[in-house]
């Protein structure tokens, strides 16, 4: 009997397959996964205020050594990008990607009036609003709003975390977060709520009734779905046995496979450095690059590179100056990564931080972040950045 | 529209009200009239509320000195202070559980989300929280300056900095906007203006507010079209005046008592009401549940409880005791509700915003995790230190360890089932599942007995009631009130 049901699970999985057979068979006769074309956006949070000036290091700059007498990071020791810049030592993957090609270094990123704090500072680059208002949506969520209207499985965002993030809360739609698609599926597919689904009346019921429900739906529905899809294929590579490691591998291994996600979201961090910030600092970087050599070598080999864009964002840089106890306090702009095989422009995008300009102490901001994600919104993921945004910011051009 | 049985009704209000009620105390007030039991529900006892304290003013360190300090002993004041500010949401929480008044903790819930306000200082949150138990069924007027003049609120809208030579409109801005009339119905020259009037406005290290006159400006001020010599006094004096202070609370009640789509003539006409009472209110609370439409079908039943409404009705029902009381607020962080840190200036904006794909599957085993004492596999993202310079850091990073150490473990509490299991004494086995299920929920046409049965374990009468019971509290329906 058991062995029958197996049989018919199998064809039914091939049942389905079919229904998508042209494309399916264009990417096997070229021996790919996935068809090329299928963007990806990956966004990595470094939550707690990455110290960006030590990130991309200013290491031609007297103004940078003296505010930092011990934390400035001496140029010899920094990976050289160009002539003004170079990279943390730890960071040994991107300076790779860099001379790959493969890295997009945008300095001097922020927003008008900034705020201070974690909290508040997180709510603006995870909802994008302007400083001075309050959005109960995040800019993935919006996205999701715009793209997936009707869509069963809200799957085409998810967030590598036991809890969602703001920025993937829409008004209609929620992205989704797992840890592990095995033990999502094993949480969800439970008898009870399974049952509690089917007997589910229709019938004049309040609409947060059925709310409910059809969000237990969709989370059922989508993690069978994440887990089927991520059965599909299983990484050669050797992940780091990090938190990161970890999760780079399950957004690694579902990008290989045919899911509809186009958004992952991972957090790493604590980057809040007030205390002893070299050791901290340090640490973070080598489990960041580690995890992500591995990542977009997984991508490389499986010509999925192309189609995969990595974003690197942090709530708010720090101040110039270090602080008596050998770390650095909250700050304002900051430098983000991007990280990808399809950057129409890589390297160092724009000027280093302006240091002799310093806004009591803090750095000034150049680029509003909200035109990197209208960028990416547009150009990347075919949306409707301005529905989504509510507000036309001008494209960049590094894809 | 469907008849809602009087049961019903009175389960709503018991919710509404505060918390949720006992099978039993539904059954005592079904024997009143509705205007007794109203009445009842909105006087509570004579005495005012026990403060919930875990400071006094006088074993504070003395805050002057706080510069001096060395290492060690501004870690200890920062411990004092995080610990404090832990063992305050866990006071406020059982308060909420055995309250004699639960109205008076409901508003005080509603007032916290309403005049959110962040701060590390657990002397400065006592206080606040104080005020808002103590006036949040009071008069508005009196509760608005009371929290506008409490240090929290002070500190957290930055108008320490708020001075004669150098405005700082932040406190100004959000007592109009989110305290009063809302967005839209003032200029940003109107802020200008009452931020003049509020400097001076100022506390002293043992809290107490203080009016700084050295700092105040003492010019005329316009503000809302009336030109004078203003302090902060008068500008709340002037917000009060204004309709639309009383129309945008009234429709926040209205959201959060009633339906969170409002019927706009009824917002209109409590709202004229409200405001003929000089801001009672009682009065208004009064109003809001002796109407009729408060009891349509359309309000009962729909409204998405918060997850510290969940968690007090939860523990209300069946009473018990976590080994380590910390763990309510894992459940807080996980869920997305912790007391004294809302998420901004706005308060937590709740309805559907509560639930996603994670925390619905959260919230539906919350009762198994508690009253099975399953695993808790859930860990919640880390949190950050806000407010001291980075003081707290280190006190981060210690809560963080705490939630990590949480992980996979299981959640210890001594339950007892007993007077919960005593109210359905009276109840025929047959009647049991439907029973327990009609009074746990407000809507509950989708639970079908044949399913309870199924999934329960019916070895012995009390092993039934209990497995029923947390089956009927996993469910979406058990999320809304």
């Amino acid at each position: 009997m058991l062995i029958h049901r197996r049989r018919f699970l199998q064809v039914g999985s091939l049942a389905s397959a079919s229904l998508m057979l042209p494309k399916f068979l264009k990417a096997m006769e070229k021996g790919e996964l996935v068809p090329p074309g299928n963007k990806v956006l990956v966004v990595v949070q470094l939550s707690g205020g990455n110290d960006g000036l030590n990130t991309v290091i200013p290491y031609r700059n007297d103004i940078y050594y003296k505010m930092r007498p011990t934390l400035g990071i001496k140029r010899e020791a920094a990976l050289s990008l160009n002539d003004e810049l170079g990279i943390h030592p730890a960071l040994k993957s991107f300076k790779a990607l860099y001379d790959d090609g493969s890295l997009g270094v945008l300095n001097s990123v922020g927003y008008p009036n900034p705020d201070r704090s974690h909290f508040r500072s997180m709510d603006i680059w995870q909802s994008a609003s302007e400083s001075k208002d309050y959005w109960n949506t995040g800019w993935l969520g919006r996205y999701l709003d715009a793209q997936c209207k009707g869509c069963d499985k809200p799957t085409q965002a998810l967030e590598i975390d036991d809890t969602l993030s703001l920025a993937l809360k829409g008004d209609a739609v929620k992205g989704l977060a797992l840890t592990d698609p095995q033990r999502l599926f094993g949480a969800s597919n439970d008898r009870y709520f399974k049952e509690l689904l089917a007997k589910k009346k229709h019938d004049e019921e309040h609409q947060n009734v059925d709310y409910l429900y059809k969000t237990m739906a969709e989370t059922i529905s989508s993690a069978a779905y994440i887990q089927q899809q991520f059965k599909t294929y299983k990484s050669k590579e050797a992940y780091p046995n990090t938190e990161l490691g970890r999760n780079m591998k399950t957004i690694a291994e579902l990008i290989m496979t045919d899911i509809n996600t186009s958004v992952y979201y991972v957090s790493h961090g604590s980057f809040d450095t007030h205390v002893g910030q070299q050791g901290q600092q340090q640490r973070l970087f080598e489990q960041l690059s580690d995890a992500l050599q591995t990542f977009t070598a997984d991508l490389k080999k499986n010509h999925r590179f192309d189609d995969v864009l990595v974003m690197t964002f942090s709530e708010f840089g720090r101040r110039v100056g270090q602080n008596a106890s050998g770390g650095t306090d909250h700050g304002t702009a900051n430098n983000m990564f991007l990280i990808g095989g399809g950057l129409k422009q890589q390297g160092v995008l724009n000027e280093g931080p302006d240091l002799q300009h310093l806004n009591e102490g803090d750095l000034q901001y150049k680029v509003d972040f909200k035109n990197v994600y209208a960028t990416l919104l547009k150009k990347w993921l075919g949306a409707d950045d301005q529905a989504i945004l509510k507000k036309q910011y001008e494209y960049l051009n590094f894809i | 529209m469907a008849v809602v049985p009087e049961i019903k009704q009175l389960q709503h209000l018991g919710w509404r009200a505060g918390f949720g009620e006992s099978p039993l105390v539904i059954q005592a007030w079904s024997k009143k009239r509705r205007k007794e039991v109203v009445r009842k529900v909105i006087m509570g006892p004579e005495a005012g509320p026990d403060p919930v304290k875990v400071v006094d003013e006088t074993d504070l360190p003395d805050y002057q000195r706080i510069r001096k300090m060395g290492a060690e002993e501004r870690k200890m004041v920062q411990k004092m202070n995080t610990d404090g500010i832990k063992d305050l949401n866990v006071l406020w929480t059982h308060a909420m559980i055995s309250s004699e008044h639960p109205l008076r903790e409901k508003m005080a819930l509603f007032w916290h989300g309403h005049f959110a306000c962040r701060t590390q200082n657990v002397l400065y949150n006592q206080q606040l929280l104080q005020v808002i138990r103590q006036h949040g069924l009071g008069n508005f007027g009196t509760l608005l300056t009371e929290v506008s003049k409490s240090p929290a609120m002070l500190a957290f809208l930055n108008n320490q900095q708020n001075r004669k030579q150098r405005p700082n409109e932040n406190f100004a801005r959000e007592v109009m906007e989110l305290f009063t009339m809302g967005r839209g119905h003032y200029t940003e020259k109107d802020i200008k203006e009452a931020a003049r009037a509020f400097t001076g406005w100022s506390y002293d290290e043992v809290g107490q507010f203080r009016f700084r006159k050295n700092f105040h400006d003492e010019g005329s001020k316009t503000i809302l079209g009336k030109t004078g010599n203003f302090q902060g006094d008068d500008v709340i004096k002037i917000l009060l005046e204004q309709k639309q202070t009383a129309k945008y609370i009234t429709e926040k009640i209205y959201k959060y008592f009633v339906n969170d789509q409002p019927d706009e003539a009824i917002v209109a006409k409590l709202a004229d009401k409200f405001y003929q009472s000089d801001y009672d209110l009682r009065a208004l609370m009064q109003e809001i549940f002796l109407s009729d439409w408060f009891y349509d079908d359309r309000n009962i039943g729909t409204r998405i409880k918060s997850p510290v409404e969940l968690l007090v009705g939860l523990r209300k029902t069946v009473p018990m005791q976590f080994e380590q009381e910390e763990a309510m607020l894992v459940f807080q962080r996980v869920m997305g509700q912790v007391l004294f840190y809302p998420p901004n200036v706005a308060g937590w904006p709740g309805g559907r915003s509560w639930i996603d794909s994670s925390s619905l599957m959260f919230r539906m085993r919350v009762p198994q995790i508690i009253l099975y004492s399953q695993e808790f596999n859930i860990r919640p993202k880390e949190i950050t230190p806000e407010m001291g310079e980075g003081q707290n850091y280190k006190m981060t990073m210690q809560v963080n360890e705490f939630l990590k150490k949480q992980y996979a473990r299981r959640v210890n509490a001594s339950i007892d089932w007993n007077p919960y299991i005593a109210a359905y004494k009276e109840v025929p086995r047959e009647q049991l599942a439907d029973r327990i299920s009609q009074s746990l929920l407000l809507k509950n046409s989708s639970i079908n007995k044949e399913l309870l049965e199924k999934y329960s374990d019916s070895s012995t009468r009390e092993n039934y009631i209990k497995t029923v019971t947390i089956d009927v509290m996993s469910t979406p329906e058990y999320q809304l009130c």
